[in-house]
């Protein structure tokens, strides 16, 4: 049951990603009034890239950032716990001090 | 100088890279320490450094869920999130969080509701502010009554007891909170993250602020599982809320990386420094931090009645965020280094 339960919420969550027109909040389920475009003639290389992206496609736009935004978050975290190893600090375990 | 400035793709402006950087630890380092988001922090900031308000909420979101992830890994090793907890709590705020903006929109249609909603978020401040400090004077007074009495308080008392009384409802389905070490209905945590999602999706904000003392008082978390567990469902949600507005094309990835850099060093500072400042620490610099936020919307709120001061009021509200900013991520910054010393040198002095 506690499964079933578990596998129900992460679905629902996952379709908030996946479908991410589906989220009343922030602006409702209405496309925003303002078209922004980006301006691609004065860039180059992979910002050239990106800013096409994102006038082609909002959704492969927001795919991209969501899988990037995480995983750039957990190779900085990684890193940070080499240096902090190196530096002496023990992250395994905190006393605990008070409520 | 021009290699300060780059170019952001999407928004097309030149932006002063190194202050993305220094945003992003002052807000990593709160973040990290308090468990929040930092929304209110961000979007003034960002305003200064030349950013369009089309693209600064999306961006602050992007940045938030990577920083958050950050320090949601750090405070996981610690073991300062209670996952189960976590995952109860984040279906109550997304359900209480549509209700919210839901409810905002209908009393839109109504009529013009920004100055109540300010209102609002000002009496939830005031009364977050006077819950941590009556807590602590209230603590701070059994501690004096204990010394009297020639005895030692409790490690694990304190000042504000409601979570007690609130744990004493025993409505099925009843739960273990294992790293939190609490046992209560599991109605408990539901209503209180839909409560506190429903406020957040009426103020337009992330709801860390009020999330944590939440999980404190009301469900009875230490602070440090609060902190954890509340970044936990930062994250979670800010991926949520990084995917609608980048959707809707109002995220600037690039500056949100730029800031993540400095943010993933301040998240680190910040969340290692809940090790060596107490419970009570964090809570007595959360109410200033409370206060900050709160005398920020005064000054917003101002110029309603008062039209020809809104600039110096716009500019004061910015540097009073920005000012709390510095010296709450400077005095965490600085006890955190005290207590990494002091680890480091007991450790080489156990050494043979």
């Amino acid at each position: 049951m506690i499964t079933l339960f578990g596998k129900i919420i992460n679905l629902g969550i996952l379709a908030f990603f996946l479908v991410p027109h589906i989220a009343l909040a922030a602006g409702g389920g209405k496309d925003a009034p303002i078209v922004i475009v980006a301006d691609t003639r004065h860039i180059t290389g992979i910002l050239a890239w990106w800013a096409n992206l994102y006038n082609e496609s909002h959704l492969y736009f927001a795919l991209l950032t969501v899988a990037i935004i995480p995983t750039i978050g957990v190779i900085f975290g990684l890193i940070a716990d080499v240096i902090m190893k190196k530096i002496g600090i023990d992250l395994r375990s905190r006393e605990l001090a008070e409520h | 100088m021009e290699w300060l400035y780059i170019l952001m793709p999407i928004a097309g402006v030149k932006i002063f890279w190194p202050g993305l950087i220094i945003l992003g630890i002052g807000v990593g380092i709160i973040g990290g320490f308090f468990g929040m988001g930092g929304a209110w922090m961000v979007t003034p900031g960002l305003n200064i450094l030349g950013f369009p308000m089309a693209f600064a909420i999306g961006t602050d979101i992007a940045h938030m869920a990577g920083k958050s992830l950050i320090s949601t890994m750090r405070h996981g090793r610690f073991g300062n999130v209670d996952y189960k907890l976590g995952f109860i709590m984040l279906v109550g705020t997304i359900v209480g969080f549509e209700a919210g903006a839901q409810m905002i929109m209908w009393l839109e249609r109504m009529g013009n509701v920004e100055i109540i909603v300010r209102y609002l978020y000002l009496i939830l401040l005031a009364f977050i502010t006077w819950m941590v400090f009556s807590d602590v004077y209230k603590r701070n007074k059994k501690e004096r009554e204990a010394i009297a009495a020639g005895k030692e308080i409790d490690k694990l008392a304190t000042g504000i007891e409601w979570h007690k009384t609130f744990q004493k409802i025993k409505i099925p389905p009843m739960i273990h909170l294992k790293t939190a070490g609490i046992y209560c209905s599991a109605w408990l945590p539901i209503m209180v993250s839909f409560i506190t999602g429903w406020l957040a999706g009426i103020l337009g904000i992330g709801g860390g602020l009020i999330r944590m003392p939440s999980l404190i008082y009301i469900i009875g978390c230490p602070t440090y599982i609060a902190v954890g567990t509340d970044l936990f469902e930062v994250m979670i949600s800010g991926l949520y809320g990084a995917a609608t507005y980048t959707f809707k094309g109002r995220t600037e990835l690039l500056a949100a990386l730029i800031m993540l850099v400095g943010a993933a060093v301040g998240a680190q500072i910040g969340t290692v420094a809940t090790k060596y400042i107490k419970g009570y620490g964090i809570r007595i610099a959360f109410g200033c931090a409370v206060i900050g936020c709160a005398v920020s919307i005064v000054l917003k709120l101002i110029p309603t009645y008062f039209p020809s001061v809104k600039v110096l009021c716009d500019a004061t509200a910015t540097v009073t965020v920005l000012a709390v900013v510095s010296i709450l991520s400077l005095y965490i910054f600085v006890k955190m280094l005290a207590g990494a010393r002091k680890e480091i040198a007991s450790k080489k002095a156990a050494t043979p």
